[in-house]
């Protein structure tokens, strides 16, 4: 298989990124500074990521498209504003996520942001829901997040206007006579952007961004950073086995739809009433041990009570962290657990998500 | 370090006497990344050439650390458990892993110097 590159990969060289494969895209998980320097400089300034290897489909309004889109997504579509987005999942009849993803209201077409690994097969339930076997995700465009405190002013500067924009909304600016769709959301705990552009114009946006003080950063701070901010990696944290209530992003499954039938419906429901067996936690060792995923995680009694789903060193928080999946009677915060790395038993205890708190901004109405 | 000798796995030791100083080499630390964990042999304990003696890890991944020599560990360096990104700023000074009161100083004949180190980190990494 030949693997891609995305439309930014030559910037990416010249910045001597570290590729790596990745969802069979050649991807930089980091420059010459290293991941925890440009960890810091996305917390502290501002980061530059190529996520252009995500999918981006568009699905053009039609009579019966947004129940259609009801049928197998648990979000309230008919109550999303014009320009706003909710996080929502593709499920399975158990209650299995295929993927999760970001769903945008436009002006005439649905903007959903799907995973690499999971975009081809969440296109064709996608197409078979809708019986349009002509969709596709569109290849001509480029997707940009940048994503620290001081993302906004950076890009203020290059886009007029956008610091207006509100937390999980966008819109349509230009760049270079393009037309360009931005949202304010991202996957850092970190105030940003996120920029779905034209190939041909990616590179000098992106330098443009450069020149005006951000940094390209890699897909290894992206990890440490999501992690630390307790947001979930599809194929790791959820999958095929996890449900959105075990994996504690119930918030998610809009509430006046959890009655309504959804493919999963049945389940969430079912769920919901009387409770799950397993849920997705934090877990923060005592020492700086790290608990990388399926590292098992035991009782007090030595009995084995679940997995590790994640787990890095996260240098903001500057201690190891860890999430995964804990029976529900041990998922209480502060509940103390044992993690078994190299065959040895290390003291953690069951804590909140996030470990790092930032609070979003909300949008400001005097820009 | 005229007297220092190179492991394959990337573990340098300096001799004093019957005692060596060992840890990783430079080409290590960049080939691992930023390292954010360090676990070290036990004072006191033995340890078998080539076998394991320690683990580094970086955010990336955990990479076991080999003794290139046997023999038994008197010290170890606590300030690079307390402070692992010592290991990335001062590889092959401040940064040594432990020290072994050699068991056969022969086993040194087996490792390259640092001319063959420096060629077999070019050709490994290329």
């Amino acid at each position: 298989m030949n693997i891609k590159k995305t439309a930014l990969y030559e910037l990416h060289k010249k910045h001597n990124a570290k590729f790596v494969e990745f969802a069979g895209y050649s991807m930089p998980i980091q420059y010459s500074k290293g991941i925890v320097k440009e960890h810091n400089i996305t917390r502290n300034k501002s980061g530059i990521f190529d996520v252009s290897h995500m999918g981006q489909l568009f699905i053009k309004y039609s009579n019966d498209i947004t129940d259609k889109l009801q049928e197998i997504l648990p979000t309230d579509l008919k109550n999303l504003k014009i320009n706003q987005s909710k996080y929502s999942f593709l499920m399975k009849e158990n209650g299995g996520i295929y993927d999760d993803l970001i769903i945008t209201r436009m002006k005439d077409q649905y903007m959903i942001i799907l995973n690499a690994a999971c975009k081809q097969n969440d296109l064709q339930i996608i197409k078979n829901k809708l019986n349009d076997q002509n969709l596709d995700m569109n290849n001509n465009l480029s997707l940009v997040a940048i994503q620290g405190p001081e993302s906004k002013t950076i890009l203020e500067n290059v886009v007029s206007n956008v610091s207006k924009l509100k937390f999980m909304n966008g819109a349509n600016f230009s760049f270079k006579n393009n037309e360009i769709f931005i949202t304010r959301s991202g996957y850092t705990g970190e105030d940003g952007f996120e920029i779905s552009l034209p190939n041909k114009v990616a590179i000098s946006f992106v330098e443009e961004l450069i020149s005006k003080g951000s940094t390209l950063i890699g897909l290894g701070a992206r990890d440490t950073l999501r992690l630390e901010a307790g947001l979930c990696l599809y194929g790791h944290d959820i999958n095929e086995n996890t449900s959105p209530v075990e994996a504690n992003l119930k918030w998610a499954i809009s509430k006046n739809r959890i009655n309504d039938n959804f493919i999963g419906s049945q389940k969430i429901k079912k769920q919901i009433k009387e409770g799950v067996s397993k849920l997705r936690v934090g877990i923060k060792p005592e020492t700086r041990v790290i608990a990388r995923e399926s590292t098992k995680i035991f009782d007090e009694k030595d009995n084995e009570i679940g997995k590790v789903t994640s787990g890095t060193f996260g240098p903001s928080v500057n201690a190891s962290i860890a999430m995964g999946y804990i029976s529900n009677s041990h998922s209480k915060t502060d509940t103390k657990v044992y993690l078994e790395v190299r065959g040895k038993k290390v003291p953690a205890n069951v804590c909140e998500l996030p470990f790092y708190k930032k609070s979003y901004v909300k949008g400001e109405a005097n820009v | 370090m005229s007297n220092t000798k190179f492991s394959k796995e990337h573990e340098w030791i300096t001799l004093d006497g019957e005692v060596g100083t060992i840890g990783i080499t430079k080409h290590a630390t960049e080939m691992l990344g930023d390292i954010v964990f360090a676990e070290l042999p036990e004072k006191g304990s033995n340890v078998e050439k080539d076998g394991t003696a320690g683990v580094v890890e970086s955010t990336k991944a955990a990479s076991d650390v080999y003794t290139p020599v046997s023999g038994e560990v008197v010290e170890i360096n606590q300030s690079i458990v307390d402070d692992p990104s010592k290991i990335n700023a001062d590889p092959e000074g401040g940064a040594w892993f432990f020290k072994l009161k050699l068991k056969d100083k022969s086993e040194l004949d087996t490792l390259m110097n640092k001319e063959e180190y420096d060629k077999f980190a070019k050709e490994s990494s290329s």
